[in-house]
């Protein structure tokens, strides 16, 4: 089906958006140079096909983790803190991070997907840890809480909003607000303050990061029963204001609207990470790259040689000393064979199912609970800062007519006072509509120039004149981004089931176990599946749970 | 026809073309600065391009009457409309000489049309020799009117802006009662009568709002007459010279003034010079005029100034603007100094030298990047570039006009480790100027103050850090680069003198 220019943008961003972009449209412009950049579908895919050839040699090793982001890397971490010397990381693709990774060109570092860390609220667990290990923590104040180095905190300004033709500061649009929308605002902030607070009678908060430290009380559980936007609704927040806040918030952490995400997921987004006086300590962590800078801090951690990339682990076959895991060279397409006394399997679920030999068999029962939400980045190189009206250029930078998330600027974090010169805006779009295989499809039907068609009037309403700036369009199609903490399903029971280790040998972990797909869940997950691993092996050491 | 009225007209049209004439050439002269070459350009160019008008005319065969109307009608468009057109591509763009010497040609090609037609309209009326000594006349007479209002009347009652869309209200008025005047000879004066009308009210809007647009334009006008002015990738440029020596604006702002700078420099330099453990190698920051280092090169002691400043046009001004250059004491040309046009935060994080001194002369932080010089980030890494027993300074916006944004500069610093001693001084051209010396800790004195100071003694110095009650310490946030709250506190406070 061909559809118009017009048809294309607002299919993707909507009718708000192709209305203004299509207004603005002036001569026909040189195409950006630039191309898609993703592989992984069509490596992916190869899993699905007929049965791959097996490796004669087995290599021995005493701990294989299957799977090199952000899950894969801190378990392997995690077994390096505690001594273990023989792990080895396979990797499907040529760089580790999964979607955390990131890229850097002549202008700067800039992400691929995730790219900020809310700064942790209290000096514990396995993220401080790793920070500390990076320079990042400068010490801890009066009340023992961590405070962070300065110029990784992400400097003013950090948000604004673009809204008919100029640019306001912050997310919420107060432009405009009646006195109602207000005082909607500030009693949804109460609610929310309230949220942060609220702590069980083991003294665990209500809600609180990772997951796995939140309260398994009914009181709050029962919120994951009914969509965000239920609760909305049952509560009485009727502005739309504060609808869009809402939604913009569980795009930005969920892939979806409110609609399709669990009450309890969409509260935790705004409780979880403040301390109960709406204060968010001391706010963001960030780096040109993203989080591609704490994936860098995991994989130097290891010893040279312990990340093999380029591999396509498909089978692992769990049996009584420790599992056979085979795999393919991914450049070659020569095959490979793994005997491991210990594996880490670290991909997501529907992955998971397919390369765990006894499931392919017998297709687990929590498989159809999970579900993913597709995401395209796309990097956009220009040469000078986009000019723009009203508020000026802040680290994020979002519209509030489009079905997009906008751009967060790569050399933002830039010690520096002359902010022009060229730079990278890193353009996020979450697929967020109620079927995620038609998005899937959807992302995966439009070609480079759809794409360079839709970034491009996304951004052209908010800065005339950008076409000419730009120097090349670089962009990433996520099939699988994010797990949807859709209603009922952080805390359900397939999502633990799922995280059960499968006999002495096998372990998972990702962030899809947590029921969100952050930072801090996989870092959880990777951490906790390598302790299981140690406890396995032996080895003793004190948990960094 | 009612020969009255023509000849009203006359006045009226020569009077407006006259005024378009002289708007231009002041604006010119104000924004450019050198207003005889600006004047004598304008309106050589606007009497050469009448002179076109008047050759032009001769292709208009048909319907005179209804081309004059339409002369009238453009004229009152693009002369009414010229100031605030002019004065918004100068502040937008880099393209003012050639809209400038575009409205020249094309409003002096439009008037220079009018008579000429005019008189065919009229030359079935009177005999030629009473034609031209009436038409003429009176256009003379509308010039000696608009020439005599001009200075005495409406630029210092209106404002150029007011006056020029003062002038195309007048046109286009021309325009509209000619389509009464000259109705018999037009062909449907009904269309050239709304035309006209929404002309008019797009012009009266205009002249309503022109208290506005003057607002928005006057940080580019000055008092004084402008002896030089430039534009650079960073800022605007501009040097008056007046009765009280001259100054140096960027971006409007008022940075020095000849006549009092030195109650800025020495207070700025000197408190910190005395008390360094050693003034060996001084590092400025900023202060890109020369005048801070003027005051370190009197210390005999200083082996190297290195002047870090992010505009090359501005060191290059300081360094080759004989005026200037007299001012700084021609610091810029010193063996001991070092210009670096770099970006200051870059330069402290990309390099490892220790300074004796470092005196840190930023404009005031009025937006979020200037912002970011006033930060604990920033300050930590000025703290890692001090010598052991150094001492620096920093420039802090009034303690009177902005009393918590200077408390905020003062707290940052100590948030950032330093030992701080808060001090100000009174410059007539600013106000009431604050600054904050700092170092690892407390320092003693070290040597004299130089011979020749013409403000500061030590009796004064002592002095300086005594604060009336109505600029003294208040508290006030600690400025990150995650939170920029002086740039609030800034914009807040000046909001209120201004």
């Amino acid at each position: 089906m061909e559809l118009t220019r017009r048809e294309l943008v607002a299919a993707f961003l909507g009718s708000a958006v192709a209305a203004s972009a299509c207004k603005r449209e002036s001569a026909p412009r040189a195409p950006i140079p630039g191309a898609v950049v993703d592989r992984a579908v069509e490596l992916g895919h190869r899993l699905r096909g007929g049965p791959l050839p097996r490796a004669e040699a087995v290599e021995p090793v005493d701990v294989l983790v299957v799977g090199g982001g952000v899950a894969g890397l801190s378990a392997a971490w995690r077994l390096k803190g505690a001594g273990v010397k023989d792990v080895r990381v396979v990797e499907l693709e040529a760089e580790v991070g999964g979607t955390s990774r990131s890229g850097r060109n002549a202008v700067s570092a800039f992400p691929w997907g995730a790219h900020y860390l809310p700064a942790p609220l209290e000096d514990r667990g396995p993220v401080v840890r790793l920070l500390r290990e990076m320079g990042a923590v400068a010490g801890v104040d009066a009340q023992g809480l961590p405070t962070f180095e300065e110029e990784l905190l992400i400097q003013e300004p950090d948000e604004r909003l673009f809204y008919q033709g100029h640019w306001y500061e912050g997310l919420y649009l107060r432009v405009g607000a009646t006195p109602e929308d207000l005082a909607e605002l500030a009693r949804f902030d109460a609610r929310m303050n309230a949220f942060a607070a609220a702590r069980d009678a083991k003294g665990r908060k209500a809600f609180a990061v990772p997951t796995a430290l939140s309260s398994d009380d009914a009181e709050w559980t029962a919120l994951d029963a009914l969509s965000m936007a239920e609760w909305l609704t049952r509560e009485g927040f009727r502005s739309a204001r504060l609808k869009w806040l809402v939604d913009y918030a569980c795009r930005d952490d969920y892939g979806a609207v409110s609609e399709h995400v669990s009450a309890w997921a969409g509260i935790w987004y705004f409780a979880a990470r403040q301390n109960g006086q709406g204060e968010r300590s001391e706010g963001f962590l960030s780096w040109p790259e993203g989080n591609g800078r704490l994936v860098q801090q995991l994989a130097s951690s290891l010893p040279p040689g312990a990340v093999s990339r380029d591999v396509l682990a498909h089978t692992v076959t769990p049996g009584e000393q420790g599992c056979r895991v085979d795999a393919l060279d991914a450049r070659t397409g020569q095959p490979r064979a793994f005997q491991a006394r210990q594996v880490v399997l670290a991909c997501p679920r529907f992955i998971a199912a397919h390369v765990v030999e006894p499931w392919r068999r017998e297709r687990p029962s929590w498989l159809g609970a999970f579900s993913y939400a597709p995401w395209v980045v796309a990097n956009l190189t220009l040469s000078s800062p986009p000019a723009s009206r009203g508020f000026p250029l802040a680290w994020d930078n979002v519209f509030y007519e489009s079905r997009s998330l906008g751009y967060v600027v790569a050399t933002h974090q830039l010690l520096r006072q002359d902010e022009r010169g060229p730079t990278v805006l890193t353009w996020y779009l979450p697929m967020a509509g109620a079927d995620v295989k038609a998005e899937r499809e959807k992302a995966l039907s439009a070609s480079y120039a759809d794409w360079e068609a839709l970034v491009m009037a996304d951004l052209r309403p908010a800065h005339p004149g950008i076409s000419a700036q730009a120097q090349r369009l670089e962009v990433q199609r996520w099939g699988h981004a994010m797990v949807r903490p859709t209603p009922g399903f952080v805390w359900g029971p397939e999502r633990r089931a799922a995280a059960q280790s499968l006999g002495r040998h096998l372990h998972f972990a990702h962030t899809d176990l947590g029921g969100l797909a952050l930072f801090e869940e996989a870092n959880w997950f990777g951490v906790k599946a390598a302790e299981r691993v140690l406890a396995e092996l032996d080895v003793r050491s004190e948990s960094w749970l | 026809m009612n020969k009255t009225l023509l000849y009203i007209t006359v006045i009226v049209i020569a009077t407006c073309g006259l005024v378009y004439e002289l708007v231009v050439g002041a604006l010119a002269s104000y924004l450019l600065g050198d207003s005889i070459t600006q004047f004598s350009t304008v309106i050589g160019g606007y009497l050469f391009a009448m002179g076109i008008g008047s050759y032009l005319s001769r292709y208009i065969d048909k319907g005179v009457a209804q081309r004059f109307v339409e002369v009238e009608l453009a004229v009152a468009l693009l002369g009414g409309l010229c100031a605030p057109l002019l004065f918004l591509t100068f502040t937008l763009t880099d393209l003012f000489h050639v809209a400038l010497y575009g409205s020249v040609i094309v409003i002096g090609t439009l008037v220079g049309l009018e008579i000429p037609l005019l008189l065919r309209i009229l030359k079935d009326q009177l005999k030629f020799k009473d034609l031209v000594s009436q038409v003429l006349s009176l256009d003379y007479l509308g010039a000696l009117a608009a020439s005599v209002a001009f200075p005495l009347l409406l630029v210092p009652k209106l404002g150029l802006v007011r006056t020029s869309l003062l002038f195309g209200i007048l046109n286009a008025g021309v325009g509209l009662w000619s389509t009464w005047l000259l109705a018999p000879l037009l062909g449907n004066p009904l269309r050239l009568r709304v035309k006209a009308v929404l002309l008019t009210v797009l012009l009266v809007v205009g002249f309503v709002l022109g208290d506005r647009l003057t607002t928005f334009y006057e940080d580019q006008l000055y008092a004084d007459d402008v002896v030089h002015a430039s534009s650079s990738p960073y800022q605007r440029i501009v040097l008056t010279r007046g009765k009280r020596g001259f100054s140096l604006f960027l971006n409007g702002n008022l940075q020095f003034a000849s006549i009092d700078e030195y109650r800025y420099h020495e207070p700025l330099v000197h408190p910190a010079m005395i008390r360094a453990g050693k003034v060996e190698h001084v590092l400025i920051l900023g202060g890109g005029d020369g005048l801070a280092a003027r005051e370190v090169l009197r210390y005999p002691e200083v082996r190297s100034v290195t002047l870090v400043d992010l505009d090359p046009a501005i060191t290059g001004l300081a360094t080759r603007y004989d005026e200037l250059a007299r001012l700084n004491g021609h610091s810029m040309t010193d063996g001991r100094m070092r210009v670096v046009n770099a970006d200051a935060m870059r330069f402290l994080t990309e390099g490892t030298q220790r300074y004796d001194v470092v005196v840190v002369d930023f404009p005031d932080p009025n937006n979020f990047a200037l912002g970011k010089l006033y930060t604990t980030g920033f300050y930590k890494l000025l703290k890692k570039r001090l010598s052991p027993d150094g001492v620096a300074v920093v420039q802090s916006t009034s303690p009177l006009f902005a009393r918590q944004s200077f408390w905020c500069v003062e707290a940052t610093l100590k948030a950032a480790g330093f030992w701080t001693q808060p001090y100000h001084a009174l410059v007539p051209s600013f106000g009431e100027w604050g600054y904050v010396l700092v170092a690892h800790e407390a320092p003693g004195f070290h040597r004299p103050l130089p011979e020749g100071l013409r403000f500061l003694d030590m009796a004064t110095l002592e002095a300086l850090s005594q604060f009336p009650p109505d600029m003294g310490p208040m508290p006030a946030e600690v400025n990150r680069l995650n939170n920029q709250v002086l740039v609030h506190y800034y914009e807040a406070e000046w909001r209120r003198w201004n």
